[in-house]
């Protein structure tokens, strides 16, 4: 049942969750506690991170494409043990989270992001602002990403990409 | 580090500082300056940019339709490659003929022929000027002069050649053709990737804050590659144990590392790696389908980087296939474009394999992050004493080839061929 006329109501507990939940995901990142970001998804997850130009022209290259739980973990792995580069904090700002389409399983979310980020030189530059496409579901009771598709309309990574957005 | 002793004035002067190139003893030095300052930045553009060079613009796949066009930079000049109706590629200078305006603003489409916003100035798909509005003026008023000639003003176009669908365009006119340019190395190289019809995967756009120099050292460094990129080390991927070589075309302006995997062994990594950060290949991947792949050249080579002076890398790394294009902004300041491919006869297998290896590749790939880091931390670090030099000798110091992978030879090569080409000793 798409909802695609945001004024259509959406039962404001659901509303509620997936705002926390995505607060909650973004948060995690901005608090270095990337050890659990993995948890935030189900081990059959698709995380991918896209230019807008690819995303556009339908073509598959990604900046980051895991295709399971297990990919997320061994990102972090590598981030911690064999990644270099510059220390560095992250912080997300996110849009109200507008519900596309809810049925059984499946929950379709869009989400703008900006990600801001500061290097030890104290300076903060907009290091990344896009889009979320997320379909979320349920483990256990618990929401989990499905899927999620995190489209950048910043077209040139400063230097390079470690931490997740 | 040592000081240069000849530069008595602070004022950088580029014909002086190629004149009078630091000695380092046994190995070679280059002067900090040439990474910094504007002046010879400047004398890249003309020299080397829009120099006696081909460089690269395109990948024909890229606009394979009458009409398509793609815009990029040669240098930080803003260029469009087109194919017109008979299905030549064209070249020319994105700069109207009128007062200048950029005359293409998408990063690519297709078009029946190219216009000026301006004053809607015409060009067809080879740059040729078809239409000028009120040329003969308006109800008697206005018009361009009589002796005005379409002919004297199409858009500058370029030399141009295409080796395997690469795509090389050049400013001059008397730079030897592409293929003698290039040599019988990097031609071969390129045949072999290039060796039927590609499919393009995607592109990557990375922002380094360096100079674009730094990052042809860099690809043609292979003495870093084991001790920066930890990933190789940890999951044996390549290290410098492994059967490899760096050698370059007879100019030694272009360089090609090619290594093979599996060729070391388990206690030669313990030995080399024994007081190594990191080293461990104990680690293992909780999902390893990551590194799943297919070997798929016969010569079993599984790394090629081919460092093309001066705007062009062409990679091989596993299954991932990809052409990195630089483009300058400033002494200080590089774009790097990744162009991800397969084969148009890749089975869905095997193109999920190029996909997932993508990983491991690009501005967040988890082997090759890390050079945009570097380049910036000898960026950073070389901001002040102008005078200094660094300091190259690992392999001995000279510009040679090597039939390992523990030497610096080709970056002296590339700046041997730098001094040549910017000091006008032209060798092209
Ligand atoms: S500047 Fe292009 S038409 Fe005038
Ligand atoms: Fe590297």
């Amino acid at each position: 049942m798409p909802i695609s006329n945001p004024s259509v109501t959406i039962d404001p507990t659901l509303q509620t969750e997936v705002s926390r939940f995505l607060a909650s995901y973004a948060e995690c990142i901005d608090t270095d506690r990337l050890e659990d970001w993995p948890e935030y998804f189900t081990d059959d997850c698709l995380y991918m991170l896209q230019s807008r130009e690819n995303f556009d022209r339908g073509l598959p290259v990604s900046a980051i494409r895991c295709d399971s739980k297990g990919m997320l973990v061994d990102r972090i792995v590598s981030l911690r043990n064999a990644n270099i580069f510059a220390e560095h904090f992250y912080r997300h700002v996110l849009s109200i989270p507008l519900i596309h389409s809810v049925d059984d399983d499946n929950i379709v979310v869009h989400t703008n992001y900006v990600v801001f980020q500061t290097l030890l030189d104290g300076a903060s530059r907009t290091y990344s602002v896009g889009r979320y496409i997320d379909t979320l579901t349920r483990v256990a009771g618990e929401l989990k990403f499905k899927e999620k598709i995190a489209v950048f309309d910043t077209n040139q990574i400063a230097t390079l990409l470690v931490t997740p957005i | 580090m040592q000081t240069i002793p000849t530069v008595d004035t602070d004022k950088f002067n580029l014909a002086q500082t190629l004149e009078d190139w630091p000695q380092a003893g046994e190995g070679f030095a280059v002067p900090y300056s040439l990474f910094t300052e504007q002046d010879a930045y400047t004398a890249e553009q003309e020299r080397i940019f829009r120099g006696d060079t081909w460089s690269f613009v395109a990948l024909e796949q890229e606009i394979p339709e009458v009409g398509d066009f793609k815009s990029t930079f040669i240098g930080e000049t803003p260029v469009i490659v087109m194919r017109d109706e008979e299905g030549g590629v064209n070249v020319v200078v994105n700069r109207c003929a009128h007062r200048g305006a950029k005359v293409c603003r998408s990063l690519r489409g297709n078009v029946p022929n190219l216009e000026c916003v301006y004053h809607s100035w015409a060009y067809n798909l080879k740059g040729d000027l078809i239409g000028v509005p009120f040329r003969r003026g308006l109800k008697g008023n206005g018009g361009m002069p009589k002796d005005f000639d379409m002919k004297q003003h199409s858009l500058q176009s370029l030399r141009v050649e295409i080796l395997n669908g690469l795509v090389f365009a050049s400013f001059s006119s008397s730079v030897a053709d592409l293929e003698t340019y290039l040599g019988p190395m990097a031609s071969a190289a390129i045949r072999r990737v290039f060796n039927r019809p590609i499919k393009i995967l995607g592109d990557e756009r990375q922002r380094i804050y360096g100079n674009w120099k730094l990052y042809a050292e860099n690809t043609r460094d292979p003495y870093h590659a084991s001790l920066l990129h930890l990933f190789h080390t940890t999951f044996g991927l390549y290290r410098s144990t492994q059967t490899g070589v760096s050698k370059m075309d007879d100019k030694r302006c272009h360089a090609m590392l090619t290594a093979k995997a599996g060729s070391s062994s388990a206690a030669d990594d313990a030995e080399a790696y024994a007081d190594q950060r990191a080293f461990n290949s104990e680690f293992t991947l909780k999902d390893p389908s990551l590194l799943k792949g297919r070997l798929e050249f016969e010569d079993e080579v599984t790394l090629v980087i081919l460092a093309l002076f001066p705007n062009l890398i062409v990679q091989q790394i596993a299954n991932t296939l990809a052409v990195r294009q630089i483009v300058t902004y400033g002494p200080k300041e590089f774009e790097l474009v990744w162009t991800s491919f397969g084969y148009v006869d890749d089975d869905a297998e095997m193109q999920d394999i190029r996909i997932k290896q993508n990983n491991l590749i690009g501005p967040a790939g988890l082997i090759s992050m890390e050079d945009g880091e570097a380049v910036e931390l000898v960026q950073d670090g070389i901001q002040s004493d102008q005078n200094n030099v660094s300091y190259i000798g690992m392999g001995g110091g000279r510009s040679e080839d090597a039939d390992h992978l523990v030497t610096e030879g080709t970056i002296i090569g590339f700046w041997e061929f730098y001094q040549n080409i910017m000091s006008g000793e032209r060798k092209v």
